[in-house]
């Protein structure tokens, strides 16, 4: 078994672990619990042995009486990958493109057991049956680009647990995976543990799942475990006022916005169709066609929030550029007030200025190189930019909570959160009707995120701004949107008032993705809904 | 960073100084040949000793550092001038046939050795300083469009890209506003390895009679005439050398430094 004691991480004078004490019994998913910058993945790589360079471990890792801390590098690398494995959160980037997945898996075989490429490749055919990658579908001779997210995670699953290690550590397995897939993944997971006897480290940030897998959690906080036991107790009992504020984030509903009673139709979207051309199969095959919208209808009123949910490839993003005005259709049309949204030079500014866009990334979203008062008032390009422009843009971003002296600071100075409020003045700086939040939210803790959901809340009043909520995560999408509309395959499957389609689906796939999406049970959370306040920290 | 930068700026600081200073004063003068004292080692009177000539080795490198970093200079400007647009026009084209066009020319003057074109331009139009900065500065149009090109390309997937499209700016105003400042450091970069190559490519061609002609001296030509006479006097040859090896390592220092120092992010805030 592998237990850590007191461990403690440091880089330079700066702690960022402290007295660390997991214990890591097999057979049992253990869930480490943080926000971003907690520390959790600096504890998995410590275990690891992979710190960077220049950061100091100590106390004790300890292995069959070893202290893992004290082994010299080589010794460490008959560890690694044998006694402990790892699995990472970009399934896009763990593999190597340029070596077929038989011979990822056999490699580790070889390294270690010195087995020869026939009996390796025999062994890497069973561990990737074992993970669901079975024989005919699958050959070992298939490279990592004709494997979707979902299947790469399944490989690099099979090469951690290749040599049956008695650790497996997984870094946020799921987040970059679509719901029904990460349903599918963590479900893997219980059955490896429950099958191999192995111990399993889950790091991740989502409450609901570590309620749905984990035995035990340990919950982190600025590198120190806060709260760690039996997960329904931690849950039930939420001793910790971190762990509380967590919670009480995690399920946050912002202030209710009630429609006009007048609805005014502010976009309509009719029949719309966007095709891609495939590539040719052969020289002298057909050439397909994708169509990754396909015939799509649905109306926003003016003042109203409506939810746009798929998993990717469904077309979601296809659609958001041809509302944007990025992408022609190649068929139905789209209107803004009545006005015709046409891509390219043909859209009037007028028309463009009335709708703003704020994107998921926080970290690509701006130009890195522009100070942020230029960066809020770029659209000004749009209206024209009046001579008061820096009072407007100081205006903006007082109201999304940014200081003033932040306009001459440039983006890389602020954190995910703060960003996400600086994309959001950006979006609000020439008052637009409607506001595209592609995944606003999905990148942010859940403590930032339940201040934007606020933020968007106040300000869908104060600005009487409408918005197309797109998002893969209905738990977030239930709390902040009036309507919802579903797509699948380019097509919307069902459609309706948030609360009756998520309570009743109708669709089949509707009711998958719900049976999907991570819940914390329904008797767990024992504590009365606390509101806003919990956000800060409440005393215990 | 702050090192290199310095390093960088004094090394190559020195071959520009030394080219301003040559304008007004040099040790010696160069057209005044001495027979008497050819191939002195340095000594006191002749720092860097005499050429077979019996030249000053001194005033030749001062003089010769206007000719090889005139010659760098002009053919580095005419490539960034002519490349960095072509390759940004490409990258916002991309898949276009203006994109194909551009970047099939590209492989077409890639295609073609540098010396044979030079050969073909002097030919024509007769070597001289001029015609050698015109052949080595066509060579540098597609090195500076494809790395404007191949940088340019992932950031117009990038979402400030399509938020500046959906602030209703065309491509022309992104690839100036946001692509061009966010590429910059690679061509800065690029720039000073190009600055480089152009030394060397300028002493390359005088070293085979296609660059500067005699009397004007050029760091190339140098190279050439020590060429038979190594053994006997070694620093005839070596000094010219070193004069290139310490420009161009200065410049690439600098290159290295100077990106550091234009990226906000490596910046520390004010």
């Amino acid at each position: 078994m592998i237990e850590t004691s007191k461990l403690a991480i440091s880089i330079g004078t700066h702690d960022i672990l402290h007295g660390i004490s997991l214990r890591l019994p097999p057979g049992e998913i253990t869930g480490l619990v943080g926000e971003s910058g907690s520390g959790k993945s600096m504890a998995a790589l410590a275990i690891m042995g992979l710190l960077p360079e220049g950061m100091r471990a100590e106390g004790r890792i300890g292995l069959d009486g070893l202290n893992l801390l004290d082994l010299p590098e080589r010794e460490l690398c008959r560890i690694r990958g044998k006694r402990i494995g790892m699995i990472f959160q970009e399934p896009m980037t763990a593999l190597n493109p340029l070596m077929t997945i038989g011979d990822q898996v056999a490699e580790v075989l070889r390294i270690h057991e010195g087995l020869d490429r026939k009996t390796a490749l025999l062994r890497a055919r069973d561990r990737l049956d074992r993970v669901g990658l079975t024989a005919p579908r699958f050959p070992l001779t298939l490279y990592p680009h004709e494997l979707s997210g979902g299947q790469r995670q399944r490989v690099a699953i099979a090469l951690a647990i290749a040599l049956r290690p008695e650790l497996l550590i997984a870094d946020e397995p799921t987040t970059a995976l679509d719901v029904t897939t990460q349903a599918k993944i963590l479900d893997l997971l219980k059955e490896l543990v429950r099958d191999e006897g192995m111990a399993l480290l889950l790091i991740t940030h989502d409450l609901a799942v570590v309620a749905g897998v984990a035995d035990r959690v340990a919950v982190m906080q600025h590198g120190v475990i806060v709260e760690e036991g039996p997960t329904e107790q931690v849950f039930r009992q939420q001793l910790h006022p971190y762990t509380r504020a967590l919670f009480a984030a995690s399920t946050h509903q912002p202030r209710l916005v009630l429609p006009s009673d007048q609805p005014r139709p502010l976009l309509q979207v009719e029949g719309a169709v966007r095709e891609y051309p495939l590539p040719r199969r052969g020289l002298t095959g057909r050439r397909d066609s994708l169509r990754a919208v396909d015939g799509v209808s649905f109306h926003i009123d003016a003042g109203e929030s409506v939810g746009l949910v798929g998993e990717s490839g469904c077309g979601k993003s296809t659609l958001t550029r041809a509302i944007l005005g990025l992408d022609r259709l190649q068929g139905g049309r789209i209107l803004l007030e009545g006005q015709e949204i046409r891509a390219g030079h043909a859209m009037p500014p007028n028309l463009r200025a009335r709708m703003q866009v704020v994107f998921q990334d926080p970290f690509g979203s701006f130009d890195p190189r522009w100070t942020v008062e230029q960066l809020v008032a770029e659209p000004f390009h749009l209206t024209g930019r009046p001579r008061d422009w820096r009072e407007q843009v100081a205006e903006a971003l007082f109201e999304v909570g940014i200081a003033g002296d932040a306009m001459r600071r440039h983006i890389h100075e602020f954190s995910g959160g703060q960003r996400q409020r600086i994309a959001i003045a950006r979006a609000l700086i020439i008052k637009p009707r409607l506001i595209v939040l592609d995944e606003a939210v999905s990148a942010l803790d859940v403590r930032v995120r339940a201040q934007v959901l606020d933020l968007l809340a106040q300000l869908r009043v104060s600005h009487g701004l409408s918005y197309l909520f797109i998002s893969h995560d209905l738990s977030v999408v239930r709390r902040i949107t009036d309507r919802v509309m579903i797509m699948e395959k380019g097509r919307i499957v069902e459609s309706g008032p948030t609360h009756a389609v998520l309570e009743t689906p109708e669709h089949p796939y509707t009711a998958s993705l719900l049976a999907a999406t991570p819940q914390i049970p329904d008797g767990w959370s024992v504590h009365e809904q606390v509101n806003g306040v919990a956000l800060s920290f409440p005393e215990p | 960073m702050r090192v290199s930068l310095i390093l960088g700026a004094l090394l190559s600081g020195l071959a520009l100084v030394a080219a301003a200073v040559s304008f007004f004063w040099t040790p010696a003068d160069v057209t005044q040949l001495a027979i008497a004292q050819k191939l002195l080692p340095p000594s006191a009177e002749h720092w860097f000793g005499t050429d077979h000539f019996g030249r000053d080795m001194l005033s030749m490198i001062m003089v010769g550092a206007r000719t090889s970093i005139a010659v760098a200079l002009v053919a580095v400007g005419i490539g960034m001038g002519f490349g960095v647009p072509l390759g940004l026009v490409a990258a916002a084209r991309s898949g276009s046939w203006l994109d194909e066009t551009i970047m099939r020319g590209n492989d077409l003057v890639f295609a073609f050795p540098s010396l044979v074109i030079a050969i073909l331009i002097t030919a024509a139009l007769g070597p001289s300083a001029t015609n050698a900065i015109i052949a080595i500065g066509i060579f540098n149009i597609p090195v500076f469009a494809r790395v404007t090109r191949g940088a340019a390309l992932p950031l117009w997937t990038l979402d400030y890209v399509r938020a500046a499209q959906v602030a209703g700016k065309g491509r022309t105003r992104i690839s100036l506003q946001h692509i061009l400042p966010n590429v910059a450091s690679l061509l800065i970069v690029q720039g000073t390895i190009q600055f480089s190559l152009g030394i060397l490519a300028e002493a390359g061609l005088s070293y085979v009679g296609l660059g500067a002609q005699p009397p004007t001296p050029s760091w190339g030509r140098m190279l050439a005439e020590a060429q038979t006479m190594v053994a006997l006097a070694p620093h005839v040859a070596v000094i010219p050398g070193l004069a290139i090896v310490v420009t161009v390592l200065g410049l690439n220092l600098l290159g290295d430094g100077l990106r550091d120092a234009l990226d906000p992010r490596l910046r520390r805030s004010p």
